[in-house]
């Protein structure tokens, strides 16, 4: 088959799709044919970059998101990540969080500036003097989105649907100081008319509790306590699904002060304002895009090009540069967690109250948050952030390496001899490799005692603490609502999030008992404090410092206060056109 | 080449069952599930979703259910995602992803073929010098190197360039594609040049030569249609990868594609995400090997001869 070497290319289909193999022609005709196809392709590639040029100088004084947004009432708004979807009862997560509190309102709202309660769907409530009655009073203009009046049996319909065991709603808990409601979700009890919530008629909604819990209106500003459309879930499956369509753009009914109007996903997710929502008059936006920007560098950078108002959080080694602008747009408030290792008080030699002491009093906190933490955080010497809703922990030890070498040679160490070496086990990150290595330091110094560091990746590490397969482990907790019970309830005996070891009846009694039925906060806050005392006296964990929120926020931005829980409430925020980013960031 | 084509076909099929039977078991090895998260999941809500998920029942069961769910086409529903099935999500990331790898394989071809050929006309002098080091560069230079480099300089010094999205702002498709590409740029250029120093050196190029034909038409006519053989074999398995290895440029320009999910999916021990995009990228594979073995085949007369007389 020795073709000549005309005839074999005019078979060959690279070049025989415009020569027809038949006419095959002279071997002049094909050159020729050759040599227009080359030109065709020169001029195609030159064509292809000069309009790649032409976008590229054109785009340069296209208008910026924060431009157009401010001019047009629409927020741009770094969310983090992709949420996992946008159903409340389904769903985990703070990204998702601020989508969810823009399509949906809660029986109750919370200022954000104060974190105190104020009207959502509920125009006023009353709650009995026990305090175990609470009776909210719909507002008669409430709406769905469709324009449907919101009913009190809307709300429980959904909460049956939150609390329904084969929902598996991550959030359940939420309303388990509901009478019944825990039996419910656990499945020890069928009926759910027996659970504590009953419509007395169309607009007013009673709701009784197993115990006083004088956090509960703030519960109801969290997405689990949420209504949802019953009529439009049902028409996509059923009231216990988790995989139905019932969220997507066109299907979804809410009943916040924003629609959804289009979610790409990875790309965006876009709200526009409600005309139906019942408090319209008092929302200036007309619209949010959530941007899922997963990336810190990239998200800062698109600040900087005027892509977003707000950033998620702000690169560590950026923070420095960005404290010393004059005017600065970084922001930083306290938050409500704590960053802390957990000690396995059942695992040698950390199982000698002593040395967990001792541990904990050579950890100098000022010196790490400073220079590690590039100050972000704050130095915590108890459990619960101080100041939560005016809640003052104990302060029982500060750093002071002299007292806990004696407390370390009283355990039988001293110097750090005989010491059987320990482990410190944190996920793969390089925020807790850096402070890990810092304690080690510290401890090495200190007391003169060797530790090792184990990272594990994150699911596995997540095992190894809930199986206890660790002896001392990094963890972050971040409050559930604005309560000092959100993080003692944490060490109540076999708890969930326990993994500690930590059993003790009379913590147990002050925090589940005693302190829900105090009469006045300063009686709660008394017990919540004795509790705290016994805790870290015990110290199961070694507090390490409390969080701060960080971003950066446009300076055309109003009405979006830092607080406690970093909460939003779209409604306060305004845009003010014209006002621009210092010339320091270009 | 009819039987050469099925019996490449009926091969892969084993090589998918492998990788998804490899693939089922060894996620499931795997420490911690889609459900662990820092906060403890109650376990009548555990329990639930497990349910929902079927993974409540034993593992072989899950395997053959999951199995006969493949070869209807449905690779069922996201854990991390709910509401969402993985085949809706591989539909939405492929076309962006394959679009991406598109543009970055077209530049890689027009820059590093025209290098490579350059190079390969005067070898050893500084027109081969040049390009050469260059593409060692681009080969060296990994793209969360090169991608923020070049954000910053036409991003944000000069602002002529939008510095994340996909298909959001106009221009915004230059700079990945541009990362994405010069990695390939580079092995094309490379290749394309040895590919034609081989070519060049042969009698029948003289021979061409001697006949008077001008330069640029022994090079273009008759060493080109050899010299790209090593560049074409190298084409299928780079636009697999171009798919299944864009996560760094995706993940630095924020662009919606396959490859951040594959990644991401691993960390959620999504696992059905995690055998979708496996099987799916696995076959993708298996399919440009076969098209880029084809395609050579084509343009070796030689291979051609056998397949025709083999028929």
């Amino acid at each position: 088959m020795a073709a000549a070497p005309g005839s074999a290319t005019s078979r060959n289909p690279w070049f025989s799709l415009a020569t027809d193999p038949s006419t095959a022609a002279t071997t002049r005709g094909w050159v020729e044919t050759l040599a227009t196809r080359y030109r065709q392709t020169a001029w195609a590639v030159g064509t292809l970059a000069l309009s790649a040029l032409l976008i590229t100088t054109g785009c340069g004084g296209g208008e910026s998101n924060v431009d157009s947004g401010n001019r047009d009432g629409i927020f741009h708004l770094a969310n983090a990540a992709e949420p996992q979807g946008l159903d409340p009862h389904a769903v985990t997560g703070v990204p998702e969080n601020r989508i969810l509190r823009s399509l949906f309102e809660g029986l109750v709202v919370k200022n954000p500036y104060t974190l105190e309660p104020e009207p959502g769907v509920a125009q006023r409530w009353t709650i009995s003097d026990d305090g175990l009655v609470y009776t909210f009073h719909l507002n008669p203009e409430a709406r769905w989105s469709n324009g449907e009046v919101i009913n009190a049996s809307d709300f429980i319909w959904s909460w049956n649907r939150a609390l329904h065991p084969e929902t598996g709603n991550r959030n359940a808990y939420m309303l388990y100081p509901v009478k019944n409601a825990e039996r419910y979700a656990k499945g020890e009890l069928k009926d759910f008319t027996a659970v504590g919530i009953a419509a007395l008629d169309e607009s007013t909604l009673e709701v009784t509790l197993e115990a006083p819990t004088p956090y509960f209106l703030q519960l109801m500003d969290h997405y689990a306590a949420y209504a949802v459309h019953p009529e439009t879930l049902l028409q996509f499956g059923e009231m216990t699904d988790r995989f139905t369509a019932w969220t997507r753009p066109g299907n979804l009914i809410g009943n916040g002060a924003f629609n959804l109007d289009d979610w790409a996903m990875n790309r965006f997710i876009k709200v526009r304002k409600n005309d139906t929502y019942w408090d319209r008059e008092n929302v200036s936006l007309n619209g949010i895009v959530y941007h899922p920007i997963d990336n810190q560098t990239l998200e800062e950078r698109m600040f900087r090009v005027g892509q977003v108002h707000r950033t998620y959080e702000v690169p560590l080694d950026k923070v420095p540069d960005y404290r010393q602008m004059p005017d600065t747009l970084y922001h930083q408030d306290p938050y409500i967690g704590t960053y802390y290792y957990l000690v396995n008080i059942d695992k040698s030699p950390v199982d000698d109250p002593r040395v967990r002491r001792a541990l904990s009093m050579a950890v100098d906190r000022e010196l790490l948050t400073r220079s590690v933490m590039q100050s972000i955080v704050t130095p915590a010497y108890s459990m619960v952030p101080p100041g939560t809703l005016g809640y003052q922990p104990p302060q029982l030890f500060t750093f002071d390496p002299a007292a806990a070498r004696e407390l370390l040679a009283e355990a039988g160490y001293p110097g750090g001899e005989g010491w059987p070496g320990l482990e410190i086990l944190y996920n793969t990150h390089e925020a807790h490799r850096k402070i890990a290595i810092a304690i080690q330091q510290m401890w090495k110094k200190h007391l003169g005692v060797t530790v090792t560091l184990t990272n594990q990746e994150w699911k596995v590490y997540s095992d190894s603490v809930k199986t206890g397969d660790y002896q001392i482990a990094r963890r972050g907790w971040i409050g559930d609502y604005v309560d000092p019970n959100t993080f003692l309830e944490l060490f109540l005996t076999g708890g969930g999030n326990n993994n500690t070891g930590f059993a003790d009846p009379i913590f147990d009694n002050l925090v589940s008992q005693k302190a829900p039925r105090a009469k006045t906060r300063e009686v709660r806050y008394a017990y919540f404090v004795e509790a705290e005392t016994r805790l870290i006296e015990t110290m199961p964990i070694i507090p390490i410092y409390t969080y701060n929120s960080r971003y950066l926020l446009h300076p055309s931005v109003e009405g979006m206060p830092g607080n406690l829980m970093d909460s939003l409430n779209w409604k306060y925020v305004t845009l003010v056109p014209g006002r621009q980013l210092p010339d320091a960031m270009q | 080449m009819l039987k050469f084509l099925i019996s490449r076909l009926l091969q892969s099929v084993p090589v998918i069952l492998i990788v998804v039977t490899a693939t089922f078991f060894l996620v499931r090895a795997a420490p911690g599930g889609p459900f662990d998260e820092e906060k403890a999941v109650l376990p009548e809500v555990r329990k639930a979703l497990e349910a929902q998920y079927k993974l409540d029942l034993p593992l072989h069961e899950q395997y053959f259910a999951y199995l006969g769910d493949l070869f209807q086409g449905d690779l069922g529903p996201s854990f991390k995602y709910p509401g969402r099935s993985v085949n809706e999500i591989l539909a939405s990331g492929l076309p962006i992803t394959a679009e991406l790898g598109f543009y970055a394989l077209l530049i890689a071809l027009v820059i590093g073929g025209t290098a490579g050929v350059f190079a390969a006309l005067k070898p050893n002098t500084k027109q081969d010098y040049i390009p050469m080091t260059l593409a060692m560069v681009g080969i060296c230079m990994p793209s969360f190197l090169l991608g923020p480099l070049l954000v910053l300089v036409f991003g944000i010094y000069l602002e002529l360039l939008p510095i994340a999205g996909w298909g959001m702002l106009p221009g915004d498709k230059i700079l990945p594609s541009v990362t994405l590409g010069s990695a390939y740029a580079a092995y094309v250029a490379r290749l394309s040049r040895a590919g034609m120093l081989e070519v060049l050196s042969q009698d029948y190029i003289r021979t061409a030569r001697a006949k008077g034909l001008p330069e640029w038409q022994v090079v273009v006519r008759h060493a080109l249609r050899g010299g790209i053989i090593p560049v074409v074999a190298f084409l299928g398995p780079a636009f697999a990868g171009l798919l299944a290895g864009s996560f760094v440029v995706e993940t630095i320009f924020q662009i919606p594609g396959l490859g951040r999910f594959y990644v991401q999916a691993a960390f959620n021990r999504d696992y059905t995400m995690i055998l979708g995009t496996t099987v799916f990228l696995s076959t993708l594979i298996v399919f440009f090997n076969l098209l880029s073995d084809v395609a050579a085949a084509w343009l070796n007369p030689r291979l051609r001869a056998q397949f025709q007389g083999g028929k």
